[in-house]
C-alpha cells in the first residue's frame, strides 16, 4: 500500500513539474504569463525601489558578481540579527546570545541555501531570528539559485554577450514563483494543522500529573518556504519529524511535493528557454531543448526512483543484529521514525530531501539502516539527482558536459552540447567544478577523523562514526543541510569548517560554471546533422547516468566501504561497535 | 557601465533591503496574521482539553506515560535542555537518539526499553512487542503508536483501571486511524493522548 | 628513388627497420623516465612518484613508520610493477615516435646535397650556389637529369619530372610554366628539357623540410581535443589522489593504518594510466596513419577537424567523374545519315587537342570514317573559347565544320542562313537529361546532328557517398555544367546536393553559407583560383599536382592528387578521436574491478566482514593487489596495437556508434579486468607467489 502511495506522490510531482516549468519559462522570458496583471506593477515598483533596470543585460562576470554582491549584505543582515536577538523583539521564550561561530555558520549556511543547523531551533532562535534572519534567506537564496540557472541557460541558446539581468531574474523568482507558492503553501499547511503563532511556549499539566513545556511559534510561516526553497532549515531541532512542523500524513505528502516539484520544473524551464532562443532559426523545429529536458528528466527520475527503492527496501529489512541479539521482531526499522508517516513515505522523504538537497528530515538519518543512510549520502555526493534550486541543474549540466566530451570522442566528433562546442576551456572549467565537490567532502572528513577536535563530537563509534562525519561534509558541500545529527556540530571547529565548506561548495563551483557559461555564450550553435552526437536522445541519457554513477561511485566507494557498506555487512553479521 | 566597480554595490544594497522588508518582515507577518485569523485552533498548536475541561496537552505532541493505567507512547530520547539529562518528551527540546544501527548503545537502549515493557506487561514475550514501542521516535515527541502497540497494552491497562478489556479494545478501535488514505500515504496509528483522554472520559462516566 | 616508409608497399625495408625501431624504442623508454620531461604527462608522473616512494620503502621499510604486516619484498614487488607501468607507457610513445622518425629519415635521405644554377632577370646565368642557400624570390635554371634544388614555380619551359621521392609514384609528370601545373617540389628530379623557376620557399621551409619536421613530431602540437582530454585526465588523477590520501586517516580512525605500498598501488590502479600512457602515442600514430595514406596534414588540428566535417564540397571534374568527357554516340538530325554526322564531327575536331576532341575523332574512326593524322595544310583551326563556346575547322575551300554548345551553334547556323531543327534540340535535351553533354555539329549553315559526350562517374563512388551519409556528412558537387547535366551526374554518383553552372567564386560563397549555419566544411582543390576557398574551408585538401598557392592555402596536401581520399582522411580523423575516447572510457571502467580486487584486500585487516567484497575470491590480499597492478601495467602494451592502428571505425550514426562503443569499451572495460585479474591471481598462486 505504502509503495503505491509513494509512487502516486511521485506521479503528482512529475505531472505538476511540467506546467510549472512552462510557467517559469514564460516568466523569465518576459512573455505573458499567469498573474501578470497583479505582479507586473509590483515588480515595477520593486525595480524602482531597488534601483534596477531589468532590461540592462549583464555579462557572465557581471551576473555572477551581482550574485555575490547581493548575497553578501543579505548574509550580514542575518548575522547581525542573530547576534543581537536578545535586544530585539519577538523573543517570548527569552532565547540567549548566539556565539559568533554559530552565527557565522548559520548565516553562511542559510545564505548558501544549505540550511545546515548546528543549533536546536526551539532552544536557540527567537521568533524574530526565525523570520527576519532565516525565513528572509529561505526566500532570497532559492531565488538567487533560480536566477543563477536561468542566467546559465541563456548561454546555451544563441550566441550572446549577456545572460540577462540578475536582479530582474532574482526578483521575478521571488514575486512570481516563491512568494505566491509559499503563501498558498503556508495556508495549506495551516489547514493541515501546522501552528502559526507569536505566543511563547505553552505549559500544560498532563493527565498523569506532570507538566510539559511545549515550544511553538510561527511555524507555518517558515515551513512552506523551507520546503519550497529546498532550504530545509527547520523551526525545531527535530525538523520535519517534529509534529508541529509536520503533523500528519497530509502535511508530510505536501512537504515532499513542495520540495521536489520546483527543481524538476526547472529542467522543463531549461528546455523551453533553449527552444525559445532558437525560434526562427533553421534548428527551431527540432525542439532540441524540450527533448533534452525530457531525457534529463527521464533518466534522473529513474535514478531517483532506484535510490528510493534501495532506501525503502533497506528500512523494511530492519535491523537483524538487534533481532539476533535481543530476540525482538525482525521488523521495519522504527528507530528515529515517526509512526504517522509510514515506512514508504518516510523513505521517499529521505530520498527526496537528499536528492533535492533540501535537508529537511522527517526521520533521524543517523538511525537509518546502513544502506538507506548510505544511499542518502550517495545522493548528496552525486549532487545531481535533480539537486536543489538552480544549482542542481547546473551540476547536471556540468556532468552532461563531461559526458558529452567523452561520448563525443567515442563517436569521433568534437563534442557539442546543444550545438555549442565543448573544447578545452569548457572541459577545464567543468573539471574544476567536478573536482571541488569530492575535495570538499573528503579532505575535511579526513582531517576531522584524525584529530580530537573532530572525533570528540561523535555520537556513534567506528564505521558509523565515519558516516557521521562524511555525511556532515557531504551535506555541507552539497548545500543540503540534513545531518547524521548524532554529530555535535556546534563546536568552533565544525561551525567554521562546515561554514567554509558550505560557502566554497556554493560559490566556487558556481563561479566555475559561470565562466563556463561565458565561454558557451560566445559560441554559435553548430547545425544538427545526421552525424551530430545528439544529446537529446535516450541513449545519451543512459550514458550520462553511467558516467554520473561511475564517476561518483569511483570517487566515493572507499569511504562508502568504510562507512555504510561496511556497516551493512557488519549489521548482517550481527556485529556491534 | 552600470555594473562595474563600486557602482555595482548600489543595486545590491538596495535590493537586499527591499528583499528583507518583503521576505523577512512583510510576508511572514502576513502569514502569521492570516493563520491566527483563519484557523486559530491550529495556529495555537492544537491544544487538547481533558474531561474536566483543562488543557492537558497538544494533540500533536506526545507525552511521557509511565503509569500502568495509561496507554504508553513510544520511547523518547529527548534531553532536558537545561541539564542535558535524559527527559522523555521534553517538548521544548525535540530530537531522536541518533544512534546508528550497529552502535552497542542502541542495543542497550532497546534492551532497556524491552525490559521495561516486559516488566510492565507480564505475559508478553520479546518477539511480540511491536518495534515502535522499543525504538525511539525521531522527534522524541511522536504522539502516535501503531494499533498493535495499543492492543498489546490492553491487558495491562485493564488490570490497572479495572475496565473490561472489551471496552478498552473498543476505545482503541475508536481511536484507530486506518482509512485508505492513511494506509496509502502514511501508516495506521493511534494518538496516545487522545486515547488516554477517551480512557479518562470512559472512567469518569461509568 | 623510392621512399620505403612513405609507401604502403615498402614491406621489406620496413621489416628490416623493425628491429632497429624496437631497440631504439626500448632505449628511449628509459631515457623518458627523466622526471623533467615526464611531468608533462601528469598521469604517468604520478606513477613515477609512486615508483620512487615504493623504491624508498624497499630500502627503508619503516620510512613512514612501522608498516603493518607487509615486508620489504612486497614493497619491492609493487615498485617493480609500477616501474614497468611507466616503462610501458614510455615505450608506447617512443615506438610511435620511432615510426615517425623512420619516415623522416627516409625522406631526409632524398634531400641529397644539391647545387643551383642562379639566373638573373634577363635569364643570364649568374653562377652556381648551394641548393640549401636559396631564398624565396630567386630564380634558377634546372636542366634535364638534375635534382630540383628547392620548391618553386616554373616561369619558363616545360619538362617531365620524376616526383617519386615525394609521392612514390614512379610515372613522370609534365610540369610547365603557366596554368595549374607549374609548381615543382624540391627533391624531385627533372627528366627532360630545361626549366626556369622562381623559388617559393625560404631555406628550411620547403615542402620536404616541413614534411620531415611533421613526421618526426618536432612540430607536433597537441590538438584541441587532446588538450581537453589531458585536462580531464589530470582532473581525474587529482580526484583519485585526494581519494587515496584521505583514505589513510579513515583507516587510522578505525585503528589500523594502511600499508603505504598498498595505498600507492591503489592510487596507480585508479588513475587513468592506460589512456595516460597511450595518449601521445595515439596522436602520433594518427598523424602517421594519415601520412601512410599519402596525405600530408599540416597539423594534427587539421586531421581532427576532418573528423568533424559536416559538409564535403567536391569538384565534379576529377573527383566525381574521371577528368574527361568522352564521345559515346552520334545522333543525326532528321534526314541526315549517321555517317555524315560522324564525318563532320571528326573534321570539326581535327584541330582540337582536348581529350573531348580526341575522343570524338576516336569514336568516328571506330565507326569507319577515314581521318587524316592532322588538319590539311591551309585549313584554319577555330579554337574553343569561353565566349563562342564552339570550335571547328575551316578548310581551304571554305567548307566549315563546327561543333559546340547547342545554343551557340544555333546562333552560328542561323547567321549562315540555316536553322537548327527542333529534332536536334530534342536530341540534345535528351542527352543533357541523361547526364551527358550534347555538342551540336554543323557543316556551314546546316545542322547535322549531335555528339553525345558523356561524363564517366568513377566506379564505387556511390557506395562511398553512402558511407559518408551514414557518418552524417553531406556531399555537395560543384560543377560548371548546366543544371540538367549536373542533376543527372549527381544522381548517378549519389551526392546529396549539387551546384550547377558554378563560377570559382561560387565555391567560396557556398562554404561561407554552410559555415554560417554552423557546419564544418571540407573541400578539395588544385587551381590557384581554389586557394581562397581552400583557406576558407575548415579542411582544405590541396592536390599535390596543384599550384603552390593551392598547396599553401590548404591545410592538407594529397600526394596522390586523388580528391576522393578526403573520405579516408575524415575516417582517420574520426578514428583518432574514437581511439582516445574509447581507451579513456576503458581505462576508467577498469577501476570498478580494481576496487573489488584491492579494497577488500586492504580493508579486511581492519574489518574482516569487508572481505566479503572480495567477489573474485583472490587468493590473498597481497596477490589481489599485485594482480590488479600487474593487469594495470600489462594492459598498456596490450593496447599499443590498438593505439597504433586506431579503433575500428565503421560508418554509422553517431548515437548508434555511441551505444556500440560504450558496450564494447565501457561495459567491456568493466567486465574484462575481472577475468584478467582473476587469471593473473591464479597464475601467481600457481607460481607460489601469492
Amino acid at each position: 500500500m505504502g509503495l503505491v502511495g509513494a509512487f502516486l506522490v511521485l506521479v503528482v510531482i512529475a505531472l505538476a513539474a511540467r506546467p510549472l516549468g512552462r510557467y517559469m519559462f514564460k516568466v523569465f522570458a518576459g512573455r505573458p504569463a499567469f498573474g501578470d496583471r497583479i505582479a507586473r506593477p509590483v515588480e515595477a515598483l520593486l525595480w524602482r525601489l531597488g534601483g534596477v533596470d531589468p532590461d540592462e543585460g549583464m555579462t557572465w562576470k557581471q551576473y555572477f558578481k551581482a550574485v555575490l554582491w547581493l548575497n553578501l549584505p543579505m548574509a550580514l543582515i542575518s548575522y547581525v540579527i542573530l547576534r543581537t536577538q536578545t535586544h530585539l523583539p519577538l523573543n517570548p521564550d527569552r532565547q540567549g546570545v548566539i556565539a559568533w561561530p554559530l552565527a557565522f555558520n548559520t548565516a553562511a549556511s542559510f545564505v548558501a541555501n544549505c540550511n545546515w543547523q548546528a543549533y536546536s531551533g526551539e532552544q536557540t532562535m527567537s521568533y524574530l531570528s526565525q523570520l527576519a534572519a532565516l525565513v528572509f534567506l529561505q526566500f532570497t537564496t532559492p531565488a538567487t539559485g533560480i536566477a543563477m540557472v536561468v542566467g546559465f541557460i541563456r548561454a546555451l541558446g544563441q550566441k550572446t554577450d549577456t545572460l540577462g539581468n540578475f536582479y530582474a531574474d532574482y526578483l521575478r523568482a521571488l514575486t512570481r514563483v516563491l512568494l505566491p507558492l509559499a503563501f498558498v503553501g503556508s495556508l495549506v499547511l495551516l489547514a493541515a494543522g501546522v501552528p502559526d503563532t507569536f505566543a511563547g511556549a505553552a505549559v500544560v499539566h498532563t493527565l498523569q500529573g506532570t507538566t510539559q513545556v511545549i515550544s511553538r511559534g510561527p511555524v507555518a510561516a517558515l515551513e512552506a518556504i523551507k520546503q519550497l526553497g529546498t532550504n530545509g532549515g527547520g523551526f525545531f531541532n527535530a525538523n520535519s519529524a517534529h509534529p508541529f512542523e509536520n503533523p500528519n500524513w497530509l502535511s508530510n505528502v505536501l512537504e515532499i511535493i513542495m520540495m521536489s516539484t520546483l527543481p524538476i520544473a526547472l529542467v522543463f524551464t531549461f528546455g523551453h528557454m533553449v527552444d525559445a532562443q532558437r525560434e526562427g532559426t533553421s534548428q527551431a523545429s527540432l525542439r532540441i531543448g524540450a527533448r533534452q529536458a525530457n531525457v534529463i528528466f527521464g533518466v534522473t527520475m529513474t535514478v531517483l526512483v532506484a535510490c528510493f527503492l534501495i532506501i525503502y527496501g533497506s528500512e523494511l529489512g530492519g535491523n537483524p543484529a538487534l533481532h539476533s541479539a535481543l530476540g525482538v521482531r525482525l521488523a521495519p526499522n522504527m528507530e528515529g521514525h515517526e509512526v504517522r508517516f509510514g515506512q514508504a513515505l518516510t523513505a521517499l522523504f529521505v530520498n527526496n530531501t537528499t536528492a533535492f538537497t533540501t535537508g529537511a528530515v522527517d526521520t533521524m538519518h543517523d538511525s537509518l539502516t546502513p544502506l538507506a543512510g548510505g544511499t542518502a549520502l550517495l545522493l548528496m555526493m552525486l549532487n545531481a539527482v535533480f539537486g536543489g534550486k538552480g544549482v542542481g541543474l547546473l551540476n547536471i549540466l556540468m556532468f552532461v558536459v563531461i559526458t558529452v566530451f567523452v561520448s563525443g570522442l567515442m563517436v569521433g566528433r568534437t563534442p557539442t552540447l546543444l550545438g555549442k562546442k565543448i573544447e578545452s576551456r569548457e572541459i577545464r572549467l567543468a573539471t574544476v567544478a567536478m573536482l571541488i565537490h569530492p575535495v570538499l567532502i573528503l579532505a575535511p572528513t579526513a582531517f576531522a577523523l584524525v584529530h580530537r577536535i573532530g572525533t570528540s563530537s561523535l555520537t556513534n563509534p567506528a564505521l558509523h562514526g565515519i558516516s557521521e562525519v562524511v555525511y556532515a561534509y557531504a551535506s555541507a558541500a552539497a548545500n543540503n543541510g540534513s545531518a547524521f545529527a548524532g554529530l555535535n556540530a556546534n563546536t568552533p571547529f565544525y561551525n567554521v569548517s562546515l561554514g567554509l565548506v558550505i560557502l566554497i561548495g556554493r560559490y566556487l563551483s558556481v563561479a566555475a560554471m559561470y565562466a563556463l557559461a561565458g565561454s558557451l555564450a560566445s559560441k554559435v550553435p553548430a547545425a544538427v546533422t545526421a552525424g551530430t552526437l545528439r544529446t537529446d536522445t535516450w541513449s545519451f541519457g543512459w550514458v550520462y547516468v553511467g558516467v554520473l554513477v561511475i564517476v561518483g561511485a569511483l570517487t566515493f566507494f572507499p569511504v562508502l566501504a568504510l562507512g555504510p557498506i561496511g556497516e551493512a555487512l557488519s549489521m548482517h553479521a550481527g556485529m556491534w561497535f | 557601465m552600470h555594473f562595474e566597480g563600486w557602482r555595482a554595490w548600489g543595486p545590491a544594497l538596495r535590493m537586499s533591503i527591499v528583499s528583507w522588508l518583503l521576505c523577512g518582515v512583510a510576508v511572514p507577518l502576513l502569514i502569521v496574521f492570516v493563520g491566527e485569523a483563519l484557523v486559530p485552533a491550529h495556529a495555537q498548536g492544537s491544544m487538547l482539553r481533558g474531561p474536566s475541561g483543562q488543557v492537558v496537552g497538544s494533540a500533536d505532541i506526545g507525552q511521557d506515560w509511565t503509569s500502568p493505567r495509561w496507554f504508553w507512547g513510544r520511547p523518547s530520547a529527548t534531553l532536558n535542555p537545561a541539564t542535558g539529562k535524559p527527559e522523555p518528551y521534553a517538548a521544548n527540546n525535540s530530537g531522536g537518539s541518533n544512534l546508528g544501527p550497529t552502535n552497542s548503545a542502541l542495543k542497550a537502549e532497546v534492551q532497556a526499553n524491552l525490559q521495561a515493557f516486559l516488566a510492565g506487561n507480564p505475559g508478553v514475550s520479546a518477539s511480540q512487542v511491536p518495534l515502535d514501542l522499543l525504538e525511539s521516535s525521531g522527534s522524541g515527541l511522536d504522539p502516535d503508536i501503531t494499533p498493535a502497540s495499543a492492543y498489546i497494552q490492553v491487558p495491562r491497562v485493564a488490570r490497572a483501571t479495572g475496565l473490561p478489556a472489551a471496552t478498552l479494545d473498543a476505545l482503541v478501535a475508536g481511536q484507530t486511524h486506518d482509512g485508505l488514505l492513511v494506509r496509502l500515504f502514511g501508516a495506521p496509528f493511534v494518538n496516545v493522548l487522545r486515547l488516554n483522554v477517551a480512557l479518562a472520559r470512559t472512567e469518569g462516566a461509568p | 628513388m623510392h621512399v620505403a616508409a612513405l609507401t604502403a608497399k615498402g614491406g621489406d625495408t620496413a621489416a628490416a627497420d623493425g628491429s632497429a625501431l624496437w631497440r631504439r624504442a626500448v632505449w628511449d623508454s628509459f631515457a623518458k623516465l627523466n622526471p623533467v620531461t615526464l611531468v608533462r604527462n601528469p598521469v604517468m608522473f604520478v606513477v613515477e612518484l609512486g615508483t620512487a616512494v615504493t623504491a624508498l620503502l624497499s630500502v627503508w621499510p619503516s620510512l613512514f613508520g612501522a608498516s603493518p604486516g607487509v615486508g620489504r619484498g612486497y614493497d619491492m614487488a609493487v615498485c617493480i610493477v609500477l616501474l614497468l607501468t611507466v616503462l610501458f607507457a614510455n615505450f608506447a610513445e617512443a615506438y610511435a615516435e620511432g615510426r615517425g622518425r623512420a619516415q623522416a629519415d627516409a625522406l631526409r635521405r632524398t634531400r641529397v646535397q644539391t647545387t643551383a644554377r642562379l639566373i638573373g632577370e634577363d635569364g643570364v646565368e649568374l653562377g652556381i650556389v648551394p641548393g640549401g642557400s636559396l631564398r624565396r624570390g630567386q630564380t634558377i635554371r634546372v636542366q634535364a637529369g638534375e635534382v630540383i634544388p628547392g620548391d618553386g614555380e616554373i616561369i619558363a619551359g616545360i619538362g617531365s619530372v620524376d616526383e617519386s621521392a615525394i609521392t612514390g609514384e614512379s610515372a613522370p609528370v609534365i610540369r610547365g610554366a603557366g596554368g595549374d601545373f607549374s609548381s615543382v617540389t624540391g627533391g624531385t628530379r627533372l627528366l627532360s628539357d630545361t626549366i626556369d623557376l622562381r623559388i617559393t620557399a625560404e631555406p628550411g621551409g620547403s615542402f620536404l623540410d616541413r614534411m620531415i619536421a611533421l613526421v618526426e613530431g618536432a612540430e607536433r602540437q597537441k590538438t584541441p581535443n587532446e588538450i581537453a582530454l589531458n585536462v580531464l585526465l589530470a582532473g581525474l588523477t587529482l580526484i583519485f589522489v585526494v581519494v587515496v590520501v584521505t583514505l589513510e586517516p579513515l583507516a587510522e580512525f578505525l585503528g589500523q593504518p594502511l600499508p603505504v605500498a598498498s595505498l600507492t598501488a591503489l592510487l596507480v590502479a585508479l588513475i587513468p594510466t592506460t589512456i595516460g600512457a597511450l595518449l601521445s602515442a595515439i596522436g602520433i600514430a594518427g598523424m602517421d596513419r594519415v601520412l601512410r595514406f599519402r596525405v600530408v596534414a599540416k597539423s594534427g588540428r587539421a586531421v581532427e577537424a576532418a573528423g568533424d566535417v559536416d559538409t564535403l564540397i567536391l569538384d565534379k571534374t576529377g573527383t566525381i567523374t574521371i577528368g574527361n568527357r568522352m564521345a559515346t554516340e552520334f545522333v543525326p538530325a532528321r534526314g541526315i545519315a549517321p555517317s555524315e554526322v560522324a564525318h563532320a564531327a571528326l573534321w570539326a575536331s581535327l584541330g582540337d587537342e582536348t581529350p573531348e576532341g580526341r575522343s570524338i575523332v576516336a569514336l568516328a574512326q571506330q565507326e569507319g570514317i577515314e581521318a587524316p593524322a592532322a588538319p590539311p595544310s591551309g585549313a584554319q583551326v577555330i579554337a574553343f573559347s569561353a565566349e563562342t563556346r564552339r570550335s571547328g575547322l575551316v578548310l581551304p575551300d571554305g567548307t566549315e565544320y563546327s561543333k559546340g554548345a547547342v545554343d551557340a551553334m544555333a546562333g552560328l547556323v542561323e547567321a549562315k542562313g540555316g536553322a537548327m531543327g527542333t529534332d536536334v534540340r530534342q536530341a540534345a535535351d535528351a542527352i543533357a537529361r541523361a547526364g551527358g553533354t550534347p555538342l551540336a555539329v554543323a557543316e556551314g549553315g546546316r545542322a547535322l546532328g549531335v555528339v553525345h559526350l558523356k561524363d564517366i562517374v568513377k566506379a564505387g563512388l556511390a557506395a562511398r557517398f553512402d558511407a559518408l551519409r551514414a557518418m552524417g556528412i553531406r556531399t555537395i558537387m560543384v560543377t560548371g555544367d548546366n543544371p540538367l547535366t549536373a542533376a543527372s551526374i549527381a544522381r548517378e554518383a549519389g551526392v546529396d546536393d549539387f551546384v550547377a553552372e558554378a563560377k570559382p567564386e561560387d565555391k567560396m560563397r557556398l562554404i561561407r553559407a554552410e559555415q554560417a549555419q554552423g557546419r564544418l566544411v571540407a573541400m578539395t582543390g588544385d587551381g590557384t583560383n581554389d586557394a581562397p576557398a581552400l583557406a576558407q574551408a575548415d579542411v582544405g585538401l590541396a592536390m599535390n599536382s596543384g599550384t603552390a598557392a593551392a598547396k599553401e592555402a590548404g591545410n592538407m596536401v594529397d600526394l596522390d592528387s586523388d580528391p576522393s581520399k578526403l573520405i579516408e582522411v575524415v575516417s582517420i580523423g574520426k578514428q583518432l578521436l574514437i581511439t582516445r575516447g574509447s581507451i579513456t572510457t576503458f581505462s576508467i571502467a577498469n577501476d570498478v574491478s580494481k576496487y573489488f580486487a584491492i579494497l577488500p584486500a586492504m580493508f579486511s585487516p581492519i574489518l574482516p566482514v569487508l572481505g566479503k567484497l572480495n567477489i573474485m575470491h583472490l587468493t590473498s590480499p597481497r596477490s589481489a593487489v599485485m594482480s590488479a597492478i600487474i593487469f594495470n601495467a600489462l594492459i598498456i602494451p596490450a593496447l599499443i596495437p590498438l593505439a597504433m592502428r586506431g579503433a575500428r571505425y565503421k560508418a554509422m550514426g553517431a548515437t548508434e556508434m555511441l551505444v556500440r562503443n560504450m558496450m564494447l569499451y565501457g561495459l567491456g572495460g568493466v567486465l574484462l579486468p575481472f577475468a584478467a585479474i582473476k587469471a593473473i591471481d591464479l597464475l601467481l598462486t600457481a607460481l607460489h607467489l601469492a
